[in-house]
Parts: structure tokens; C-alpha cells; sequence
């Protein structure tokens, strides 16, 4: 069993006909059913055959939302930004958070979760910058979830006061979904994909609090108006923050790292806030 | 896509519910998914019974009940409801709406022994 959050690995998968239960059949008083569009293609043994309803109210983003819960207590108590990067592949998503992180690593302790399907290719990327990283592999899976992300945190110096980046696969359906417990998604889109994915993706740019335009430098190049995907992004969230950079030629560069600042800053504060107060001893006299 | 993920969260939920509510076998669940969940039905449906397989909930019928999100249109001053983000107030067409409800993906209740 799992020593972070108690989870067992694969072995919620079992078949179901090992339970014994002692179940109480004297009771029918339950609503009975439509029976037509019943699958009855089941080999019920003796005494099982009466079926009943249970009513239910669960909602199966909840395991999920535990563990981003869980997160978001641990950035809080150690004072730490994170920021759940989303786009679609191709975005200049990696060359970005390089570029970041080397701009914030001198005044501020930066660490970067990188989700891929595949390889370790984004972690070398960042590592190679003298910030640690840790990616996770998801496989076939599309998007990163809270109980992995918890995981990873254990791969990575505690640090606090600082910024976390998750970097998340490549997706812009997916990962819309599935909550990390970082403070805001930040999408990115690019100028060399279409201006209209506001409206195409609208899950993720409402999830999203911040739009990061990329490659800016192309824009003399691409028919890419700024201004409609500002507009059709504040369709789908009004309120969303836009920002123009090119990761590559730096322009735009300092809004986006003034934002993290203020991030971090709102983090440290926040922890300061939480912290119980020092108990201080009366002197007398004073 | 991530409805295989969903999936096995459901038949996760499946067996706490077995469990909790002592049964062996599910015959039918019946969701309630939200329009704004980022939630395909016709996935679900063809995920499940791949998940389903060789658990309790083997053969399950799915029963869906898709609904519509709500939101707060600040130009009508009242609640409206909403199908997908991004297309606007169904009244006034204005953008300025404050999402209420409807990402939601809930078991409401199942059939079973």
C-alpha cells in the first residue's frame, strides 16, 4: 500500500462474484422498475435474483477532487505558487517553462512536474536548467490527475516560498477536467494555431484564468489576430487574463513573470495568515 | 477520452457503493452528467462496458440523463440555462455569464442484487 494517501495501486480491480454477503432479501419494499430495457444476461445463483434499487448520490469527480484537496493544503502550508500549464501539443509549452524558469531560478526556489505519455524527454529539458523536475509517465492516459500529481511530489525537494509548474500533457480536452489543486490553469495558445480554439476547446479556456499568446514573433507571419482570440476566449470565461510573448525572443516576457511573482507573493502571504501565532510572554514592566 | 479514466472512477464507486450498501452485482446505473462536465456520453457508453468487464458491474446497462448547465446572465439579472461554454445568454446572447452548476457527472442511483 501506497504510504502517501493510503491508495493500494491496482488492486481496486477484482471480480465481484467473491463477496459473501448476507444479504436480507425479506425486505422488497423498494420501487420496482421498468423491466423491459433490463440486461438480463447475468446467471443469477439461487436467492440473488431479485433485483432492487439503491439510490445514490455520488459524484465521480470526488476522488479526484480529494486528492486535489489534499494538494492544495500541501502547496498552502508551504507557500507554493503552482500553476497547471495546459495546451494543445505543439503550443511552445516546454520552450516557455525553460525560459521561465531560468528567469525565476535565481530569486525564487523553482521546481517542475512534467506530464507526458511518453519518454522523460521535457524533464531533461528542465533539468538541464539546474531546477529539479520529476515526469510522470501516463501512458495511454490524456491528462494528469491529483492523486499522480500528490505522487510526484514526493520525487521533488520540499521546496516552499517558491513556484511549482505542472506541465500537463498535451491536450486541450482532457486535462480541462481533472483539478490538481494548483491555484490556476493557464492555457497557451499559440499563434501559429488557429484563433478560434476559445471556441472550439471552451472547456479548458473556461477552466483556464490565463491565456498566454506564444510566439508572438510570428505574428507578422500568420494570419492570427490577437484580438479575436482575446475576444472569443472572454466568450467562453469573461474575466480571463490574456497576455502577448514570445517565449523566444523574450517579448512579453516580463508581464507573465510579474504575474508568478505576485502569485508567490499571495502564496507566502497566505501561509503567513495560516501559521498559528507565536506565542509571545508578557514582560512585565512593558 | 479521459472517459476510460472516468469509467474506472465509476466502477471504483461502484464497488465502495457494494460495500456500503451490501449487493454483489449492478444491473443498471443510472448518471446524471452535466453539460459542462467535458463529457462525452457516447464514450461513456463505449467505455464502460470495457471497464465493466470482469467486475461487479459485468453487463450493466448505462441510463444517462445529459442536462443543461446554469448560469447567472448578469445582463437578464437571472438564472439561464446553459449547454456548452462560449455560446452565450439563450434570452439575450450576452457573454456575461457566471456559471453555476453543471459540470457534474453523479450517480443518482442503480439497480441491483
Amino acid at each position: 500500500m501506497c504510504a502517501i494517501c493510503g491508495c493500494g495501486g491496482h488492486e481496486h480491480k477484482h471480480g465481484s462474484d467473491h463477496h459473501d454477503h448476507d444479504h436480507d432479501h425479506d425486505h422488497h419494499g423498494h420501487d420496482h422498475h421498468d423491466h423491459d430495457d433490463h440486461d438480463h444476461r447475468h446467471a443469477h445463483a439461487p436467492g440473488l435474483s431479485q433485483t432492487r434499487m439503491v439510490q445514490v448520490e455520488r459524484d465521480i469527480f470526488a476522488e479526484n477532487q480529494r486528492h486535489a484537496d489534499a494538494n492544495r493544503r500541501s502547496f498552502a502550508a508551504r507557500g507554493l505558487f503552482v500553476v497547471n500549464l495546459v495546451s494543445s501539443p505543439g503550443s511552445g509549452k516546454t520552450t516557455l517553462l525553460v525560459r521561465t524558469v531560468e528567469a525565476l531560478k535565481a530569486e525564487l526556489p523553482v521546481a517542475v512536474i512534467e506530464g507526458d505519455q511518453q519518454t522523460g524527454l521535457d524533464a531533461e529539458r528542465i533539468k538541464a536548467t539546474g531546477v529539479p523536475a520529476y515526469q510522470i509517465n501516463t501512458g495511454k492516459g490524456c491528462h494528469l490527475d491529483a492523486h499522480g500529481v500528490g505522487h510526484a511530489l514526493a520525487h521533488l525537494p520540499p521546496i516552499e516560498d517558491g513556484v511549482l509548474f505542472i506541465e500537463n500533457v498535451g491536450n486541450l480536452v482532457c486535462p480541462a477536467g481533472f483539478d490538481l489543486g494548483e491555484a490556476h490553469k493557464v492555457v497557451v495558445l499559440s499563434t501559429t494555431e488557429g484563433e478560434d480554439k476559445p471556441l472550439k476547446y471552451p472547456d479548458m479556456f473556461f477552466a483556464a484564468d490565463l491565456m498566454l499568446l506564444n510566439k508572438s514573433d510570428l505574428l507578422p507571419y500568420v494570419d492570427f489576430s490577437v484580438e479575436k482570440a482575446a475576444d472569443y476566449a472572454g466568450r467562453v470565461h469573461p474575466g480571463i487574463g490574456v497576455l502577448t510573448l514570445s517565449a523566444r525572443s523574450g517579448e512579453g516576457m516580463a508581464a507573465w513573470l510579474d504575474w508568478l511573482r505576485a502569485g508567490v507573493e499571495r502564496a507566502k502571504a497566505g501561509k503567513a495568515a495560516a501559521r498559528p501565532k507565536p506565542r509571545v510572554a508578557l514582560s512585565a514592566g512593558t | 477520452m479521459h472517459e476510460m479514466a472516468l469509467c474506472e472512477g465509476l466502477v471504483q464507486a461502484l464497488e465502495e457503493q457494494a460495500r456500503a450498501q451490501v449487493f454483489s452485482r449492478v444491473h443498471k446505473v443510472f448518471l446524471e452528467i452535466g453539460a459542462l462536465a467535458t463529457i462525452e456520453p457516447a464514450a461513456m457508453r463505449f467505455n464502460f462496458p470495457i471497464v465493466a468487464k470482469g467486475t461487479l458491474a459485468e453487463g450493466a446497462a448505462l441510463a444517462i440523463d445529459f442536462v443543461d448547465g446554469s448560469a447567472w446572465c448578469m445582463q437578464c439579472s437571472g438564472n439561464v440555462a446553459v449547454k456548452r461554454h462560449g455560446e452565450g445568454c439563450p434570452a439575450c446572447g450576452s457573454y456575461q455569464l457566471h456559471i453555476l452548476d453543471g459540470a457534474q457527472m453523479r450517480i443518482k442511483q442503480l439497480e441491483v442484487s
